[in-house]
């Protein structure tokens, strides 16, 4: 007997189809994990089992839901069902809290509502919820506002609001992407406790297939708003009967094919980065105090060589995209200095800076926000040639675009076009091309592939791979996710609260991690042939 | 919360003392001789030579400017050229005037736009919504004066309601003053609360799309405690600001409505000071009504911190 | 996965009208604001009757065939004065808004560029000069120089000095951090050329937005300090004047208060409607809540 069962839902938003035909329920006790690449209608699916859909929808089905049809149910009857019998946990721990009221406030409000019980035995039911999902009161007292919390914590916070009412329901809809790899572990951990104990039904919604088969009982896989293949977790992702599955799961688990690094010539150092520190001033508690610093980086030295690609891994907060910034010159290093190729740009002013300039570039995480909205493709990808002393003009300044767009898979016809036209992937290209315009010896890359979809992301990290073998570039790979860092280099640091605790060979460090830090990301890295593996050997069992 | 404050009121006194000599260059060292524009060109030397005494325009500057300043703070503004009393009791006397008016208009405003605001945010993209808003861009496009002439027109000409003007003073009793002050606060206040409706309505619908809206409402909340207890206070902040900037709108627009009605209040008699270029008069005036719009900013960015805890720790 | 909303789509300017004619509130606010420009225009060639007449034995007048508006206690026309004076209004309020954008938006992009004390500076300054409404600084300037339409442009223009640079200076700070800003700054641009080249095409559009507003408070301003003698002097028309005028008439001329009034309504209503139109087009956030 299922606890929820979507049968023949159709919705459409406007005259848009979003979601055609869906069939799924959860049990008592079970995670059903619904994967699925941006835009396919997973969200959707949960927002209508809530009824928290937007206003321009109209749906067609059933959701069944303890004998009721939850699609044709009254606001007053859902207000009854929300948060009381089902519980949801959304993406975004940053906003999903109102910043104006306690933590405390608003764990208790739902249950004051749902079992008008007084404020305080309300409080009480808060404290030992916050207890459960990890804040005990004695380090965070039910004043707390959610800015004084860190993202993890609030995440932890949203938890404890779905499920203070041990809900038979939730729905967790991709509630740990916006976490690094150690925090999605430890709520991943969470939630499984929580349903363990309380005996729920988990809707995990995600589009990382190995947290889901790292979760899940069963797990239905969506495309453009349809389930195009349900089952089993084990059996459905190691027998890959539909295309898109397999397609899925080979590019979840894709690594380029890199030839072997020539060991034998030892290239020159081109970036020499040395005992940097960087200390930001805090605002003070109290003016008669003196002012404290936060450390974000805190004495870090190494060396890149000519072509050589390294990645620097790091929890989200520990300092990389400082130290990114302080090699790319944007920002003056505290103490310490970065030498690249034979000149100390950290102590250099932006004329002196020019020619360094030519031979660093960078390419962002985020497709949609590194290219000026107003402007077309060619006057992008050209903007690194104004560091040239003789900026190419007319013709020239156009073939070295259609140069550059040629050797990221794009052509001459996109000259013209603004970003918006493309998608995710072929922005990052875009954004590929313009840093090799320049033919620079150094591309720092900020999580260049985080923001993208599986699939996506695969072609992405071919095309790094590619372009290193024929530019012979240096890399510096800024990732959360060693899963991104094996694919793409061989040598890793890791780096802790502003220090690299850690750096030898990708290999060596995945398999035998010798640092605290080193240790934690790699046990909680999800791995989808391990998880796939496990379940099948329990299933067996 | 401490530190926030000390900053802010350390900026709110720096604001008052750079506007202040703002004030004073205006009118004391611009016009080169301030005495010789009071009086005009026919003036003869005794005379001229008396008013420089009794300005102190023979001081230097700075002795000049930091007398000036004192005396603001012990409420000696030295004395009016043409009334030949006390500035300090003229403004004393026309203050209860003044005040009343602003404090009846912002009331006014703030009780008819909210709910309003509040109630069209709610019915958004319906017909109410779409009645209400058109009213209040009518409302926005409206100057005060005009509205006050047309108020004049039909509830003291008209329907003989109300006064068309003047003000028996407080000591005529508490109701006839209000009463004389009704017209001139409805002809401030309207336009305002029209401004303010709209403020506060898309204040509360861009609040009610942020995600913690959609947390309550997943807890099961019903729409009216969410917007209540969630989204109301979120957008208040918005809604502060606004209230905090109308009001020098409404100090502004008391002086011109003070014209239309009569009311013996500061604007009348800024601008009988202007006539009779009685400066001592007018560089007083001005220096108090800036000084309130700064504290009254000043308050607006306190409550700001009682609202949003974001602000009590951080700067 | 992420969500990601781009900035502003760019369209070309064609699409862009389309879409703002979709639009009920800019198309009716384009309506009203182009008669009044195009009245304003006309006014320098030709007016129903000469406004420097003064036709005494034709005073006070309700409105007929002849003078739809009826006549002033000189006998004046009020349509032609309401057309003559809204010159006045137009070039006061666009005057004003010039000198605002002229000296508020450099502030504000060079506030938002710099940081740390040079922004700290402009911004105390920009409160200092917030502290005096238009009518203050018109009082006191009227007190030093005498009465005079320059008064009025330049204290409403003060006035919206510090109006654009915090918002000029607020749109830049939500550019800056954007990640195109810092390829801009990778490829070696220069604080002012990213300023010019990636920082002022982004928030034109909300500055345009923030300038009809400014220019139809500026038209509420002006009438205000018309009406109370610190703007326009007659004999030069001026909707504030005619509305001084009428006040004392109120009982026998109603008229004479009404329609320089309701022009100053329609004016103020049409650039509102147009401002709020323009934002809609703009942003699309807001519109659908609509």
């Amino acid at each position: 007997m299922s606890l929820i069962s979507v049968e023949n839902l159709s919705l459409d938003i406007g005259d848009t189809p979003i979601l055609k035909d869906i069939d799924l329920s959860v049990s008592k006790g079970e995670v059903l994990g619904l994967v699925g690449e941006s835009g396919s209608g997973k969200s959707m699916t949960a927002l209508a089992m809530m009824q928290l859909l937007p206003r321009a929808a109209t749906t067609n089905g059933q959701i069944q839901f303890d004998g009721r049809n939850l699609l044709t149910s009254s606001e007053e009857a859902m207000c009854q069902i929300r948060g009381n019998e089902i519980g949801m946990v959304f993406q975004e721990p940053m906003t999903a809290l109102n910043p104006v009221k306690t933590i405390g406030e608003q764990v208790a409000e739902g249950v004051r509502w749902h079992k008008s019980v007084s404020r305080a035995e309300a409080e009480e039911v808060a404290r030992t919820m916050l207890d459960r999902v990890g804040l005990p009161e004695s380090r965070f007292p039910l004043t707390r506002f959610p800015h004084e919390l860190s993202g993890g914590q609030r995440q932890r916070v949203v938890i404890a609001i779905a499920c203070a009412l041990k809900p038979k329901l939730l729905i967790a809809d991709e509630p740990t992407t916006a976490l690094d790899v150690v925090l999605q572990a430890q709520i991943l951990d969470l939630l499984k406790d929580l349903i363990n104990d309380y005996e729920m039904g988990l809707l995990l919604i995600s589009h990382d297939l190995a947290v889901v088969a790292e979760m899940a009982d069963r797990i239905a896989i969506m495309r453009s708003g349809e389930i195009v293949e349900a089952g089993e977790t084990g059996a459905t992702l190691s027998e890959q009967k539909h295309p898109y599955t397999r397609q899925l799961a080979e590019a979840s688990s894709h690594r380029p094919t890199r030839s072997e690094p020539q060991k034998e010539e030892r290239q020159e150092t081109i970036l020499s980065v040395r005992d940097v520190k960087k200390h930001y001033r805090l605002p003070r508690e109290n003016i008669f105090k003196p002012p404290s610093f936060f450390k974000a980086v805190d004495g870090v030295s190494f060396d890149i060589a000519a072509g050589q690609s390294i990645s620097l891994v790091g929890r989200s907060g520990c300092g990389k995209s400082t130290l990114a910034r302080l090699i790319l010159a944007l920002d003056k290093p505290t103490e310490g200095e970065v030498e690249f190729m034979s000149g100390v740009t950290s102590q250099m002013d932006e004329t002196t800076l020019r020619p360094y300039r030519r031979n660093m570039q960078i390419v962002f995480q985020d497709p949609y926000g590194s290219f000026d909205p107003r402007h077309k493709v060619e006057r992008l990808v050209t903007e690194p040639l104004h560091l040239l002393d003789e900026k190419p003009s007319g013709k020239a300044r156009t073939d070295l675009a259609v140069e550059a767009l040629e050797s990221v898979g794009l052509s001459s016809s996109d000259l013209a076009k603004y970003p918006h036209e493309f998608s995710g992937g072929q922005r990052q290209r875009i954004s590929i091309a313009r840093a090799i315009i320049n033919k620079p010896k150094l591309i720092v890359c900020d999580e260049p592939v985080s923001a993208l979809d599986v699939s996506v992301r695969a072609h992405i990290l071919d095309l790094f791979a590619d372009l290193s073998e024929r530019l012979g570039v240096a890399y510096l790979f800024i990732t959360h996710d060693l899963n991104v860092a094996r694919a793409i280099t061989d040598e890793v640091m890791v780096m802790h609260e502003g220090l690299i605790v850690e750096r030898g060979s990708t290999e060596d460090v995945l398999s035998s991690p010798q640092s605290e830090a080193a240790k934690n990301l790699v046990s909680a890295m999800p791995v989808l042939e391990e998880a796939i593996a496990r379940r099948n050997s329990k299933l067996t069992a | 919360m401490l530190n926030y404050a000390i900053r802010r009121i350390g900026i709110g006194i720096a604001t008052l003392f750079v506007a202040s000599i703002v004030v004073f260059a205006t009118l004391e060292i611009i016009p080169g001789d301030p005495a010789q524009l009071m009086l005009g060109l026919n003036a003869t030397d005794e005379t001229l030579n008396a008013l420089r005494e009794q300005m102190g325009l023979n001081d230097p500057l700075l002795t000049r400017y930091t007398n000036w300043l004192s005396g603001f703070a012990v409420g000696d503004l030295g004395n009016s050229y043409t009334y030949s009393v006390p500035v300090s009791e003229l403004i004393g006397e026309r203050i209860l005037v003044s005040l009343p008016l602003a404090i009846f208009a912002l009331i006014l405003s703030t009780v008819i736009a909210i709910p309003v605001g509040l109630f069209s945010a709610a019915k958004r993209g319906k017909a109410a919504d779409t009645v209400t808003m058109g009213t209040a861009q009518l409302g926005v496009a409206i100057p005060n004066f005009w509205f006050a002439l047309l108020l004049v027109y039909i509830f003291a000409v008209g329907l003989r309601l109300f006064p068309a003007g003047g003000f028996p003073g407080w000591d005529a009793g508490f109701f006839p003053a209000i009463k004389a002050l009704t017209l001139p606060a409805i002809a401030l206040a309207l336009p305002q609360a029209a401004i303010l409706s709209r403020i506060t309505r898309s204040a509360i619908i861009e609040v009610l799309s942020e995600d913690y809206i959609r947390t309550a409402r997943a807890k099961g909340l019903p729409n009216r405690t969410v917007l209540w207890s969630h989204a109301m206070r979120n957008a208040m902040i918005p809604v502060l600001t606004i209230l905090g900037l109308q009001f020098s709108f409404l100090i502004a627009g008391t002086i011109i409505i003070e014209n239309v009605f009569y009311l013996p209040g500061l604007g009348r008699l800024v601008f009988q000071a202007i006539t009779q270029r009685d400066l001592i008069v007018v560089e007083s005036v001005v220096m108090l009504l800036v000084a309130t719009v700064i504290v009254v900013n000043l308050l607006v960015d306190l409550s700001y911190a009682i609202i949003d805890p974001r602000l009590r720790r951080r700067r | 996965m992420m969500e990601h909303k781009p900035l502003h789509e760019r369209e070309t300017l064609g699409d862009f009208l389309v879409k703002a004619l979709r639009n009920k509130s800019f198309l009716l606010g384009a309506v009203i604001v182009s008669v009044i420009l195009l009245a304003a225009l006309v006014s320098f060639f030709w007016t129903p009757y000469a406004v420097t007449d003064l036709p005494v034995s034709n005073r006070l007048q309700g409105p007929s065939s002849a003078h739809i508006f009826g006549t002033d206690h000189f006998g004046r026309d009020i349509f032609s004065m309401i057309m003559v004076g809204s010159r006045n209004s137009i070039a006061v309020a666009l005057v004003a808004v010039g000198i605002g954008i002229a000296v508020g938006v450099p502030v504000g992009c060079l506030a938002a560029a710099k940081g740390g004390w040079l922004d700290e500076t402009l911004m105390r300054a920009n409160d200092v000069v917030f502290a005096f409404p238009a009518l203050l600084s018109a009082v006191m300037i009227t007190a030093v120089f005498g009465p005079g339409a320059i008064n009025a442009i330049i204290a409403i223009g003060i006035f919206n000095i510090p109006v654009f640079a915090r918002v000029a200076r607020g749109a830049a700070l939500s550019i800056w951090p954007r990640e195109f800003i810092f390829a801009a700054r990778v490829a070696g641009k220069s604080s002012s050329r990213i300023t010019v080249e990636h920082i002022l095409p982004n928030i034109a559009n909300l500055l345009l937005v923030q300038a009809t507003i400014q220019f139809s408070l500026g038209i509420l301003a002006e009438a205000g300090l018309s009406y109370v003698g610190l703007g326009t002097q007659p004999p030069m028309p001026s909707w504030g004047r005619m509305l001084f005028d009428a006040q004392v008439r109120m009982v026998v001329a109603p008229h004479m208060a009404i329609f320089p009034g309701l022009a100053i309504v329609l004016t103020v209503l049409g650039l509102n409607l147009l401002g709020d139109g323009l934002r809609d087009v703009i942003d699309p956030k807001l519109r659908r809540e609509r």
